[in-house]
């Protein structure tokens, strides 16, 4: 009986706790590793690609992914949890577009976000989602790094990092993160944290990296703006990265 | 009525409330501030009026607190447009105008018709009774790059010679100019018969 409060999710244990969510967040802490670094002008968000098999085709693995034109995320923790996620999310920007004919801004889809995952751990006959995520977004007010977590916390921050690694990760970041630190430096930084703590070998199919920023654009009629967008790097780029680093 | 003006933009209706012919009310009000750079008048049905102005405060409000900014005049006309054609097959009688100074200070206005289709044009925008009318006094005023105090003078003349051709519209014109450092509101007399 020592352990009886961690079945019913919706029920305190003395100390106060909601044990389902400590359960969550070590399930997040068992994940592949995610980085998120906040440049001057723009965020990176990079992690580890895991397959069980070399048998497994590499290429239809999916974990940085786009949310919004502006807006994409990458999770540690359970694949499946996050997938959920990411289609909530998608049709969540997609109903803010449809009502305001314009992509919501990165605070507004992170709280959107963050209440699915809040209602997943005071809901009847749920569990919460295994994953904690990195989110990063450009919009009106410039680039901004969010990392959810299963209880549906949220925080903004320079850099992070979550899953396994996150400790060493996080150490390392905050030896090398400094506020002038433009995209191409922070996708460097982003590749070294991962690099700590690395198993294998580091390749352009075993790391994904995605990078929002600031791009030109033309519009139907011609007129050229600037507008923040979300995109992931192709194996090319990031084999460009890797070349660069070593 | 709306018009764009030099990094401004005009917005004016008449006071008239009537049921048909009859005149009930001559302060009766159709333009509604939405935030200090936004205004919308709903010119209609005057129980869709009221509740389509409560409708929008309401909705707005939760827009500045969730949000933390003021909505744009664009956003609050896309954001009107959906919330008209949600109605699409029970439809408010309400053919709104909005008018407004973006982030930017670019000057914006459209129109709309009942069902949320909406209408930008670089000049100026009706919508009512004296619809008709105000194209034709509208057109015959309106220049490019008017100046607030100009664009006041013209949007109060095209709108008072408008509604006298038009028998259910009139008792008293209200203008609003909305620049970036204010909003100036005039009350016209104008015909009172």
């Amino acid at each position: 009986m020592a352990d009886r409060y961690s079945f019913s999710l919706t029920t305190f244990s003395p100390s106060g706790k909601l044990v389902q969510i400590e359960h969550a967040l070590n399930a997040v802490a068992q994940g592949v590793t995610s980085v998120g670094i906040k440049a001057t002008n723009g965020i990176v968000i990079a992690t580890e690609k895991k397959t069980p098999s070399f048998l497994v085709d590499d290429e239809t693995q999916e974990k940085v992914t786009l949310i919004s034109p502006n807006i994409g995320m990458v999770y540690s923790g359970m694949g499946p949890d996050a997938r959920v996620l990411v289609d909530k999310a998608r049709k969540s920007a997609q109903e803010y577009k449809q009502v305001y004919h314009e992509e919501p801004p990165t605070a507004i889809l992170v709280k959107e976000i963050a209440s699915v995952m809040q209602e997943f751990t005071q809901s009847g006959g749920v569990r919460p989602f295994g994953v904690s995520l990195l989110i990063a977004g450009f919009d009106e007010t410039g680039p901004t790094l969010y990392q959810v977590d299963p209880s549906g916390a949220f925080w903004a921050w320079k850099a992070s990092a979550i899953g396994k690694n996150m400790v060493n990760a996080k150490t390392f970041l905050e030896k090398r993160y400094n506020e002038t630190m433009e995209i191409e430096d922070a996708v460097h930084t982003a590749i070294l944290t991962l690099k700590e703590g690395f198993e294998g070998q580091m390749t352009e199919s075993t790391i994904e990296i995605g990078v929002a920023q600031i791009v030109e654009v033309t519009s139907q009629e011609g007129v050229k703006s600037k507008v923040g967008r979300f995109k992931k790097l192709n194996a090319p780029e990031i084999k460009d990265y890797l070349a660069n680093i070593a | 009525m709306a018009m764009k003006g030099k990094n401004c933009v005009a917005i004016a209706a008449d006071r008239r409330f009537g049921v048909q012919l009859m005149t009930l009310s001559t302060d009766f009000q159709k333009i509604f501030e939405i935030n200090p750079r936004t205004y919308i008048g709903l010119p209609g049905l005057a129980t869709d009026v009221q509740t389509l102005s409560e409708l929008f405060r309401f909705k707005t409000n939760l827009y500045k607190l969730r949000e933390e900014r003021d909505i744009s005049p664009k956003t609050f006309s896309h954001m009107v447009s959906s919330t008209l054609y949600e109605k699409r097959f029970g439809n408010y009688f309400c053919e709104p105008v909005i008018a407004g100074i973006e982030k930017d200070g670019s000057p914006y206005i459209c129109s709309m018709d009942l069902l949320g289709c909406i209408n930008h044009a670089k000049d100026f925008v009706v919508s009512g009774t004296a619809s008709s009318q105000m194209y034709g006094t509208a057109e015959g005023l309106w220049e490019p790059e008017l100046e607030p105090e100009e664009l006041f003078e013209t949007i109060a003349q095209a709108m008072m010679s408008a509604v006298d051709r038009d028998a259910s519209s009139g008792w008293g014109v209200i203008v609003h100019v909305i620049t970036q450092d204010g909003v100036m509101t005039k009350t016209l007399k104008a015909r009172m018969d």
